[in-house]
C-alpha cells in the first residue's frame, strides 16, 4: 500500500483515538480544516469536537491548558502549527510540561505530544521553515523523535502517543507527501533506537527527519564515486542511541552528520562529542558536519543556497576520505 | 443581495453583564458591622465563620513562622501572604472538596484551608525538594513560580472537566502583576470560548513586587479585563472575609452549573514585603502601611464575631494555641531538615527508564563513594 507521510500519522491518529477515549487532538485549524498539512483530517467527524478540536489562535494556551487536561487524565496530542510558532509556547513546555513530573518529585505524569510540522525545503514565508530541536533536546524532561519515513512517521506517532512522559514529535514537512509502499499498522518496537538504514564501509552518515532521503541520495550519488557510505538514522533525538551511531563509526572510522539546522549547538555538536569520546581511537577524520548556515533561515528564494543538499554532504565526505 | 460581512453580528450580547459592578462588594466594614447587600446574602452558617476565622489565625502564624525560619536561615526565601488571609482563605473555602487549586507561590491561608501540610510546601522554599505534597490527595496543584502560568493549567484541567461531565471546577490564584502576562490572557481566552468552569482569582494587593498599580495596567479595575473574553468580571474587598466567600461561592456555583468562567478581582493589600529578599521601604511609605494596617482582615472578622457573640476568649484561645501547634510541626520539619538523596536527582525526570539518565546517575553515585584525593572527604 502506497501511504504517504501525512496519512501514515493520520492513520497512527485516528487509531490511538479509536483505541482510547482519554486521546485528544486539538490545536490551530485541525477540527474542521484537518489541519493546514490535512494531518488530522477526518478525525474531528468520525471523533466529534470534543476529542478533536480547534483551538484559539495561542500557543501558549494550547501547551498550557494540554498540561491541565493531561493532570486532569487525558491524553493530549497539540499540534504546533509551524516550527516558528512553537516559540510563544516555549515557557509552557520548558518551564512545566518538561519539569512538572520531577517538580513534584514523581506524582505527576504529563502524556502529552506535541506534534511539530518543522524544517524547511517548501518554499514557506518566514518563520515557516525552523528546526528548533536543539531546543527541546537541551531541556530535560522531554522526549523528541523525527521520523524519515512515513513507516516512523506512523511508529513514533503511536510510541509518542503510548509514552507517559512529554514527546516532542518532530514531523518534517517538506517530506509529508513522501510515499512509501508499507502495511500499516506497524506493530515492531520500538522505533526510538537509531536504524542503519544503508549498509555502507567508508563513511558513517548521520542524520534524522528530512535529511535521511537526502543523506540516502548522497549515498547512491557516493556509490558512483567509488565511496561506500553508511546511513544511520537517529529517529529520536532524546533519547540519543549513541550506541548504534558508535558501532557504526568504529567500521567505518569517518562520520558527516546532517541536519538542517544550523551549526552552532546543533545536534552534530552533541554527535561529534559523543563520537570523540567514545571510538576515539577509531577515527580516521574528525567529525564533520552538513548543516545549515549559522545564519536566520533565508526567504525562499535563497533557501536552496542555505540547506543541506547531496552536494554539501557529498563535499564532506570527500574531506573525511582525504584524511 | 450579499451579506453585508463588516455588520454587527445579529444576537450579539451587549458587555452590561460582564462589567464589573462600579464598587467591590463589600459586607463587613473594617469595625466588623455587617451591612446586607441584596445580592450577595450572607450564607456561611456560625460553624463555618469560625473555622474561617481559625484559618486565617493558623495562616498568620504559620506565615510569621516561615519569616522567622528565613531569618535564621533555615529558608533561602519565603513569599509573605500577610494580609491577604482573607482572600485567599475564604475563596477557597467556597470551594467543594472535589474542586481544585491551583495556586501561584504565596497561596498559604489556601493550602491551610485545603489541609495541604505547610511544611511541604516550604520544602520549596528551603531548597530541599521542589514539593513534597501530593496534588491529587489534596486537589491543590504545586505551587508555581512562573507568573500567570498556571492559569492555562487550571483552564485545561477545567475543560477536562466539562469534556467528562464531571462537576468540578477549578480555581487559579495570581496576582496583579499576573494580569499582565499573555497566559493569563490566553488562558482567559481558551476560559470563555470552551466554557471551561474555571474561576480566575486575582489578589490585587497593590504591588507586583515594586511596580504600582499604576504602573502595571491602564485598565479602569482589573476586573475588566474579564471583559474582552466574554467572561464576568467581578470585584470584591478581598480583605472583607464575607464579601471574598460571597462573590466566589456564587462564581463558583455558576461555572458548576454550566455558566461558565469568571474573573474576581479582591482588592487587599500585601503587608508584608514581596519576598524575604525585598526592601519594601524604597517603594511605599510607612503612612500607606499604616493605613493598610486599618483593614487588616483578621482583626475584622475578630470584630464581627465578637459582635455577633461567637467569639468568646477561650475559643480565641484555642485557635491560638492552633495556630502555635502548626507552627511548631513547621518548625520541627523544616529546621535543619537534610536533603534528600542526591541520586534522586535523576529518579523523575520521565515516567521511562532511559539510559542516558542511568548512565549521568552512576557518575553521581560514583562521585559520591569515590575517594578523596589527598586525605578524607
Amino acid at each position: 500500500m502506497s501511504v504517504t507521510l501525512a496519512q501514515a500519522i493520520n492513520r497512527a491518529l485516528t487509531e490511538a483515538m479509536a483505541q482510547d477515549d482519554r486521546v485528544l487532538v486539538f490545536g490551530e485549524d485541525v477540527g474542521r480544516l484537518g489541519g493546514v498539512f490535512r494531518v488530522t483530517d477526518g478525525l474531528q467527524a468520525r471523533f466529534g469536537d470534543r476529542r478533536c478540536f480547534d483551538t484559539p489562535l495561542a500557543e501558549s494556551g494550547i501547551i498550557g491548558t494540554a498540561i491541565g487536561l493531561a493532570m486532569y487524565g487525558y491524553r493530549p496530542v497539540a499540534e504546533m502549527q509551524f516550527d516558528g510558532f512553537t516559540y510563544p509556547a516555549f515557557e509552557q513546555i520548558v518551564s512545566h510540561l518538561a519539569k512538572l513530573r520531577n517538580r513534584s518529585r514523581g506524582t505527576l505524569r504529563l502524556p502529552v505530544t506535541v506534534r511539530i510540522p518543522y524544517g524547511g525545503g517548501i518554499g514557506a514565508v518566514e518563520h515557516h521553515s525552523e528546526s528548533p530541536e536543539s531546543y527541546w533536546v537541551h531541556t530535560a524532561g522531554l522526549t523528541v523523535v523525527t521520523p524519515g519515513t512515513p513507516e516512523d512517521g506512523y511508529a513514533l506517532t503511536r510510541e509518542a502517543i503510548a509514552s507517559d512522559d512529554p514527546v516532542i514529535l518532530l514531523e518534517p514537512k517538506r517530506r509529508y507527501w513522501m510515499k512509501s509502499d508499507i502495511e500499516l499498522p506497524v506493530t515492531a518496537p520500538p522505533h526510538t533506537s537509531a536504524l542503519v538504514r544503508r549498509a555502507g564501509e567508508d563513511v558513517t552518515i548521520v542524520c534524522y527527519g528530512p535529511m535521511v532521503r537526502t543523506a540516502l541520495e548522497a549515498a547512491e550519488a557516493a556509490a558512483e564515486e567509488g565511496w561506500s557510505l553508511e546511513v544511520v538514522d537517529l529517529r529520536s533525538l532524546s533519547p540519543l542511541d549513541t550506541d548504534t551511531v558508535v558501532a557504526s563509526v568504529r567500521r567505518t572510522g569517518r562520520a558527516v552528520v546532517v541536519h538542517e539546522a544550523p551549526r552552532t549547538l546543533g545536534m552534530g555538536a552533541e554527535i561529534a562529542a559523543r563520537v570523540q569520546e567514545a571510538a576515539f581511537y577509531h577515527l580516521e577524520a574528525p567529525v564533520l558536519r552538513a548543516t545549515g548556515f549559522d545564519t536566520p533561515y533565508p526567504p525562499a528564494k535563497l533557501e536552496s543556497y542555505w540547506l543541506p543538499d547531496v552536494d554539501r554532504i557529498l563535499d564532506l565526505v570527500e574531506r573525511a576520505m582525504a584524511y | 443581495m450579499a451579506e453585508d460581512v463588516t455588520a454587527p453580528v445579529e444576537g450579539a450580547r451587549g458587555d452590561a453583564h460582564l462589567l464589573p459592578p462600579a464598587e467591590p462588594v463589600r459586607l463587613l466594614a473594617p469595625d466588623g458591622t455587617l451591612h446586607e447587600h441584596e445580592d450577595y446574602p450572607v450564607e456561611l452558617c456560625d460553624a463555618e465563620l469560625l473555622a474561617i476565622h481559625r484559618a486565617m489565625v493558623i495562616t498568620r502564624r504559620v506565615d510569621r513562622e516561615a519569616i522567622n525560619l528565613q531569618r535564621q536561615g533555615q529558608l533561602g526565601v519565603y513569599a509573605s501572604c500577610l494580609g491577604q488571609e482573607a482572600a485567599q482563605v475564604a475563596s477557597t473555602w467556597a470551594l467543594e472538596a472535589p474542586d481544585w487549586v491551583f495556586p501561584s507561590y504565596r497561596e498559604l491561608g489556601s493550602a491551610i484551608v485545603r489541609e495541604v501540610e505547610p511544611a511541604d510546601l516550604l520544602h520549596l522554599f528551603r531548597g530541599t525538594w521542589l514539593s513534597d505534597h501530593d496534588p491529587y490527595e489534596h486537589r491543590f496543584a504545586l505551587l508555581s513560580i512562573p507568573i500567570g502560568t498556571q492559569a492555562l493549567h487550571a483552564t485545561g484541567f477545567a475543560m477536562g472537566a466539562r469534556f467528562d461531565d464531571n462537576p468540578l471546577v477549578t480555581m487559579v490564584y495570581f496576582g496583579d502583576g499576573g494580569t499582565s502576562e499573555g497566559d493569563t490572557h490566553e488562558a482567559m481566552t481558551f476560559a470563555g470560548v470552551m466554557q471551561a468552569p474555571v474561576v480566575f482569582f486575582v489578589q490585587n494587593n497593590r504591588y507586583a513586587i515594586s511596580v504600582p498599580l499604576t504602573s502595571q495596567t491602564a485598565a479602569p479595575t482589573l476586573a475588566h479585563k474579564a471583559v474582552g473574553y466574554g467572561l464576568p468580571g467581578l470585584r470584591c474587598d478581598g480583605n472583607d472575609p464575607l464579601a471574598t466567600y460571597a462573590v466566589t461561592r456564587r462564581a463558583v456555583q455558576q461555572a458548576r452549573s454550566g455558566g461558565g468562567p469568571a474573573l474576581i478581582e479582591a482588592l487587599t493589600y500585601r503587608m508584608e514585603a514581596h519576598t524575604t529578599s525585598d526592601d519594601p521601604t524604597r517603594y511605599r511609605s510607612q503612612e500607606e502601611l499604616e493605613e493598610a494596617a486599618r483593614t487588616d482582615p483578621i482583626q475584622r472578622m475578630r470584630n464581627h464575631l465578637q459582635r455577633r457573640g461567637l467569639l468568646d476568649e477561650a475559643t480565641e484561645d484555642g485557635f491560638a494555641q492552633e495556630a502555635e501547634e502548626h507552627a511548631r510541626r513547621v518548625r520541627e520539619a523544616i529546621y535543619d531538615a537534610p536533603h534528600g538523596d542526591p541520586l534522586e536527582l535523576f529518579d523523575h525526570v520521565y515516567v521511562a527508564d532511559r539510559a542516558d539518565v542511568a548512565a549521568q546517575r552512576a557518575q553521581l553515585q560514583a562521585e559520591l563513594t569515590a575517594p578523596p584525593e589527598g586525605g578524607d572527604r
